[in-house]
């Protein structure tokens, strides 16, 4: 085949050319893919061939290698794995050569293919010469091999985790990346190469900046880089300083007096992209400060693992300054481009960030800022002294803030409606918002809303919901935090006299003509929905009015007929907005028994209109509505058996959608209000859905996030038809098992952890269910066979010593169940068990009052189960 | 490589709408998967067999007999603190009454102002009449004394108090409640909650507890005067901080109860069972009218009077966790009047009073009366002997 006339054909402008050359390539792959994969590394390292050819050629390369989905990148590694041994190493050949090709695109494509390569087959323990001839690559003389040699280590670090790298390789693959950063390297685009890979191999430096010399050594040279002439090798080197400041932070402490004078220098003086960076070095030391200072809350013995070295509160006097000019370089309209990110922007949030660092001690600072700007006559001084105003809300203690925000309050609210300027406005009504989000409810005795001001608070606000898109947005944003800030209440809220005020202008915006592509429409619902959860018992009627209103306009969304697919895609979205305020509204009034009754007479109107929501759609649900349905089905109860014929199938779509994993688990749950609401009456549904449960399962294309809802959920279903689930007990108790052997032997980062923990929970909810459900009924005695394994899980997941409070709750509770159920045929496997003994006392002991409950009821089931 | 993007979200809430939505159907979906479990595994079904049991009607003799604790006894014993109504439900007779006896949370008497009492601490006027605990469950009420006797049994509109179709109510749920009957108005002061419709709370701080109490029980519409279905009316008591004005307000405010002294409850406190010291008792002559015992013609006995428990040494000890030595019984008293172990005996304090040295008892100057009242189920407390003193 010749395989450079394809390559150009699948670049054809024609569509058919394209579209035949596709296919013969996939088919070429299908048949034959070590030849497929040899002709396109030969493609790439002939330096004959045109430069198109030769990147498509690296391209479909890199993506036999790897892919996005999970599943399909598991599928190319174990087929890549699989090659024939002396094809692989003749691939890998061509592919070394191709980094010293004098082509720029070619060594480009090439460096990233390799490290492809390197990711799968160095955790392997395969190709361990790679690293050895890189490096010596980097003695090469052409400047171009060199630079294509760091770009590759680069690359490499990002694919493959430190772990698999011995220290000795990654000794010298730091010392061959700071040794091409260094002044004394002579080609730009070597430096360049160096300074980006180092941003990637800092994670392979723990052992590095461990020792002095070392991490002085680094830290020097990433410094000198950040004066370069080159700005591009500025910014990389910015980055890196900007990934030290998270990964070594307990390392700065010698450095950090440097860092502000390179930071602030390009602050003030350097180009945006780089500015930017150096901004975010502060930013991204004051996360880490605010997680280690969270820490600190926690417990008061204050030797934390990490130390905090406040290095915000030190810098503060210097720091705040400069952060407040960089407020006054706004761009003009940069509130109405959602992409924009500027000088401004990233100070003024680096700003709310520092507030919250240090609290209290940033007042003094920003205030004199804000005293002397807020009332100019320049627009940008009243902007910027309005977001320093903002940003510097959450952080510093109310006790502190309020006497400020009371006396700024009647001037934000009159500069919101008679500000000439249109930025200004934006930033009033958000810092508002943040008054409100911060403030409201606090302890302190000093209130910022009064009978006095409410009024006016609120007809500003109203007023505002007129303005501009923007302005609007930010109006509505602000409603939505003066709404939660009551919520609660009682009976009777500050706001309850204005909620058909407030209600009527949310409608009257999401019907105006310029809601278009701004993100107002959306604003306008999601503070209707604020509004309708905080709403008290006393408005309660005028809620259930707001029902037919909304399931009008869901009505209105239905009628329009042969749609664009660009008018289809905003239909679903105004579909999904009123469905959200649909369950919300249903939430509501489902929560207390006088207003469910009332609402009971929507219930089937309601339920058609989902259903035709639906219907709207071939192949998926839509996530709003079946969000809806669960809230819905839990305010009926059993009386939702008769949507069941006529909704079932969109469930079961639901359970289908593994490509939107996030509708799938929405349908997961609704399946257990479902059981729960409807109890036996179920029962005729559960083959079609246990079925699909069990495919889900064993499934590898659905997102992980999903499997541990699935468990819970079998647990739902067997509480609800009780022995009856019989007819799957086999199934579902051979899956149990499976996966409880998976979560018990696990050793990874925090996130695994996490997700081992929501898993061991799914499982320990399946087991409580299924124990639960069966209990007085004759066939108790088909769980006894599963209860040893379920025991030594038990054991297991203590031994382990990695479960959370919640893992830890459920699990005490199914011994419980188990004990509960089985009785006196269990008690000399429970007796055997270290669960029963001291697990059973740690639970008994904890702090964790739902742990501390199941405990005690474990500990009555098994004196009972021990004592018949 | 290219530059990465560090944009960080501006003018922003954190979190979306939808998002908040999801989770706050998640947690709706948590919440009541725990409550079909919490269901699956009530409790409610013993509460049922417990009032059938006890048949409080005929005189028993036992107790008298009783010999020394059984084994079995010890073991609920060690369980009674976990609300073990299936073992309460097997227990007959004197066993009923100390079972009962035991599930109330007891005021030590305060004999010294405890730290923090502004902070930590809660005060309200006691209402003066029986103490008892109220127990609806499946459509009906029953009230029980400290002695473990029926007061009460009525329908109530406490949750599943009655038997009326309200459709909420589900057959499993049951409330039990701490409080004190006051004869005059016929009410049912509820001065603690100890489970509300299906729910414990005794693993509850005090502070959830009190506001739960006041939330839920005027939502049931408990507090509504009595009607066909609801014999009597309850009523929450007004409870305060213990700061100089909650202190002045509970000791001086006018309440629809007589008062007998002033309850103090530690906010952080679990609802414990038997005596406990982070729940105090005052008592003086302005804020009770029972300052001192009273006989049972409602005269004041000549001398003040203490209960206390006999010991198979012939100890007299008190009912505190552990017991206090009072002091030891003659031998030929205990035999004259055929005393056993674990007799409740009633004293009189004579003119040698009690003397503390470093709040320690070191001397107690006892005069024996005879055999308490059979329904008294335990001895008095240590505590008390010390506010006797300081009167």
């Amino acid at each position: 085949m010749e395989v450079t006339q394809v390559l150009f054909n699948a670049q054809s402008i024609d569509g058919t050319v394209r579209k035949n050359a596709e296919e013969s390539l996939k088919q070429f792959q299908e048949q034959n893919l070590p030849g497929f994969l040899l002709s396109l590394s030969g493609e790439l390292a002939n330096e004959e061939k045109p430069i198109e050819t030769r990147k498509l050629a690296g391209l479909i390369l890199k993506n036999a290698l790897d892919a996005k989905e999970q599943h399909r990148k598991f599928e190319l590694v174990q087929r890549w794995l699989l090659l024939d041994a002396t094809a692989k190493s003749q691939i890998k050949a061509c592919l070394l050569q191709t980094l010293s090709s004098p082509v720029f695109d070619a060594r480009s494509t090439t460096s990233q293919v390799i490290a492809k390569v390197a990711g799968i087959e160095l955790p392997q323990k395969q190709w361990p010469e790679l690293i050895g001839s890189l490096l010596s690559n980097v003695h090469q003389i052409p400047a171009h091999a060199k630079q294509a040699t760091l770009e590759t280590l680069g690359y490499l670090c990002e694919e493959v985790s430190p772990d698999v790298i011995d220290q000795d390789q990654v000794n010298k693959i730091l010392t061959a990346v700071v040794q091409g950063m260094s002044a004394s390297e002579g080609n730009i685009d070597v430096r360049l190469a160096a300074t980006r890979a180092l941003y990637n191999a800092l994670g392979f430096a723990q052992a590095n900046f461990s020792n002095d010399m070392e991490r002085d050594y680094i830290m020097r040279v990433v410094c000198e880089a950040t004066l370069s002439p080159e700005v591009r090798i500025r910014q990389a080197a910015f980055e890196c300083l900007v990934s030290i400041s998270s990964t070594y932070y307990e390392k700065l402490t010698p450095y950090i007096q440097d860092i502000f004078n390179i930071t602030s220098k390009a602050v003030r003086e350097d180009e945006e992209p780089v500015a930017l960076q150096a901004i975010e070095f502060w930013s991204s030391i004051c996360d880490e400060e605010i997680d280690i200072l969270e820490e600190y809350g926690g417990e008061f013995t204050g030797d934390s693992d990490e130390p905090c070295f406040y290095f915000i509160k030190k810098a503060l006097p210097a720091l705040v300054p400069m952060l407040l000019e960089t407020l006054l370089k706004q761009e003009e309209d940069q509130d109405q481009d959602e992409g924009a990110w500027n000088i401004a922007m990233a100070g003024g949030t680096c700003l709310g960030l520092v507030a919250r660092t240090v609290g209290d001690d940033i007042v003094p600072l920003v205030v004199p800022f804000v005293e002397e700007n807020i009332t100019k006559p320049e627009w940008r001084q009243r902007e910027a002294a309005t977001y320093a105003f903002g940003s510097i809300l959450d952080g510093p203690s109310p006790e502190k803030l309020i006497p400020l925000v009371n006396v700024a309050l009647t001037f934000m609210l009159s500069a919101l409606t008679k500000d000439p300027n249109s930025q200004v406005k934006d930033t009033t009504a958000w810092a508002l918002g943040r008054i409100f989000e911060f403030l409201l409810g606090s302890a302190v005795d000093l209130p910022i809303i009064t009978q006095a001001n409410c009024q006016q608070i609120v007809t500003v606000l109203l007023q505002s919901m007129k303005d501009t898109p923007n302005v609007a947005e930010k109006a509505c944003g602000a409603l939505y935090f003066l709404a939660q800030g009551y919520e609660g209440e009682g009976e009777s809220s500050p706001l309850t006299p204005f909620f058909q005020e407030i209600v009527q202008s949310l409608l009257t915006v999401t019907h105006r003509e310029d809601v278009g592509d701004s993100r107002l429409r959306t604003a306008a619902y999601e503070t209707l929905n604020e509004v309708v959860r905080c709403s008290t018992i006393e408005t309660a009627p005028l809620v259930l009015q707001l029902v037919a209103v909304i399931m009008m306009e869901l009505h209105n969304t239905l009628e329009s007929q042969k749609l664009s697919s660009d008018e289809r895609e905003k239909q679903s979205e105004l579909q999904g907005l009123l469905c959200g305020c649909l369950q919300v509204i249903i939430q509501k009034l489902g929560s207390s028994e006088t207003t469910k009754y009332a609402f009971m007479q929507y219930a089937d109107q309601i339920m058609g209109l989902f259903l035709r929501v639906f219907a709207c759609r071939s192949a998926t649900v839509h996530e709003e509505a079946m969000l809806a349905i669960g809230a819905l089905a839990y305010a009926i109860g059993a009386d939702f058996a008769k949507y069941m014929p006529e909704f079932y199938r969109y469930l079961e779509m639901g359970l289908q959608n593994f490509e939107e994993y996030q509708v799938c688990a929405v349908t997961v749950g609704v399946v257990g209000d479902i059981s729960r609401a409807l109890e036996e009456k179920i029962v005729p549904y559960c083959d079609g859905i246990m079925t699909q449960l069990l495919k889900n399962l064993s499934s590898n294309q659905l997102h992980r996030s999903v499997k541990p809802p699935i468990f819970s959920c079998f647990g739902d279903i067997a509480l609800a038809v009780e022995e009856y689930f019989e007819k799957y007990l086999m199934w579902a108790m051979s899956a149990l098992q499976s996966a409880a052997d998976l979560s018990t032997h696990i050793a990874g980062d925090d996130e695994l952890v996490e997700y081992t923990n929501s898993l061991r929970n799914g499982i320990l909810e399946a087991y409580s269910g299924i124990f639960q459900g069966f209990k007085n009924s004759p066939k108790t005695q088909l769980l006894i066979p599963y209860a040893p394994h379920i025991l030594q899980f038990l054991d297991g997941i203590y031994m382990e010593k990695d479960m959370d409070d919640m893992v830890m709750k459920t699990a005490i509770g199914v011994l419980g169940d188990l004990a509960d159920t089985l009785g006196n045929h269990a008690s000399s496997m429970i007796q055997q068990s270290v669960s029963s003994k001291d697990f059973l006392n740690e639970c008994l002991s904890s702090e964790d009052l739902l742990v501390k409950e199941s405990a005690q009821w474990a500990k009555l089931a098994i004196s009972r189960a021990i004592s018949v | 490589m290219a530059p990465h993007d560090i944009r960080r979200p501006f003018k922003r809430a954190a979190i979306s709408d939808q998002q908040k939505r999801r989770e706050l159907s998640l947690l709706r979906q948590a919440q009541n998967r725990r409550d079909a479990q919490q269901q699956a595994r009530c409790l409610a079904s013993s509460i049922l067999s417990l009032q059938s049991a006890a048949p409080e009607s005929q005189p028993e003799q036992s107790d008298i007999e009783l010999e020394t604790v059984p084994e079995a006894e010890q073991e609920s014993e060690a369980f009674s603190k976990d609300l073990d109504v299936r073992q309460a439900s097997k227990l007959r007779g004197p066993e009923v009454r100390k079972w009962f006896a035991r599930q109330l949370m007891l005021p030590e008497w305060m004999i010294d102002v405890p730290d923090r009492l502004a902070q930590d601490w809660y005060v309200f006027a006691r209402p003066a009449g029986k103490r008892c605990f109220v127990v609806s469950s499946n459509g009906t009420t029953v009230s029980r004394q400290r002695n473990g006797s029926i007061l009460h049994h009525f329908p109530s509109a406490l949750p599943a108090g009655a038997k009326i179709r309200d459709g909420s109510g589900s057959a499993q749920s049951y409330c039990i409640l701490d409080c004190i009957f006051h004869e005059l108005d016929q009410t049912y002061y509820v001065i603690d909650m100890v489970c509300w419709n299906g729910y414990s709370l005794y693993d509850c701080t005090a502070e959830f507890r009190f506001y739960w109490l006041n939330s839920k029980l005027e939502e049931s519409g408990a507090c509504n005067a009595p009607s066909h279905y609801h014999k009597f009316r309850f009523s929450a008591v007004p409870v305060y901080n213990c700061d100089q004005s909650g202190l002045h307000a509970a000791y001086t405010g006018v309440v629809p109860y007589a008062k007998d002294g002033l309850l103090f409850y530690n906010k952080h406190a679990l609802y414990q069972t038997g005596n406990t010291p982070l729940a105090l008792v005052w008592k003086d002559e302005n804020c009770s009218q029972f300052v001192i015992d009273t006989d049972g013609k409602g005269e004041i006995p000549s001398q003040q009077q203490v209960v206390l428990e006999l010991q198979d040494d012939r100890k007299l000890v008190t009912s505190d966790d552990p017991p206090v030595l009072f002091g030891c019984l003659d031998g030929d008293i205990i035999e004259k009047s055929g005393l056993h172990t674990g007799n409740l005996l009633r004293f009189a304090i004579g003119d040698g009073g009690l003397s503390f040295v470093d709040g320690k008892l070191e001397k107690a100057d006892l005069i024996y009366l005879g055999k308490s009242n059979r329904a008294r189920a335990f001895a008095d407390s240590y505590s008390k002997g010390f506010q006797l003193k300081s009167l």
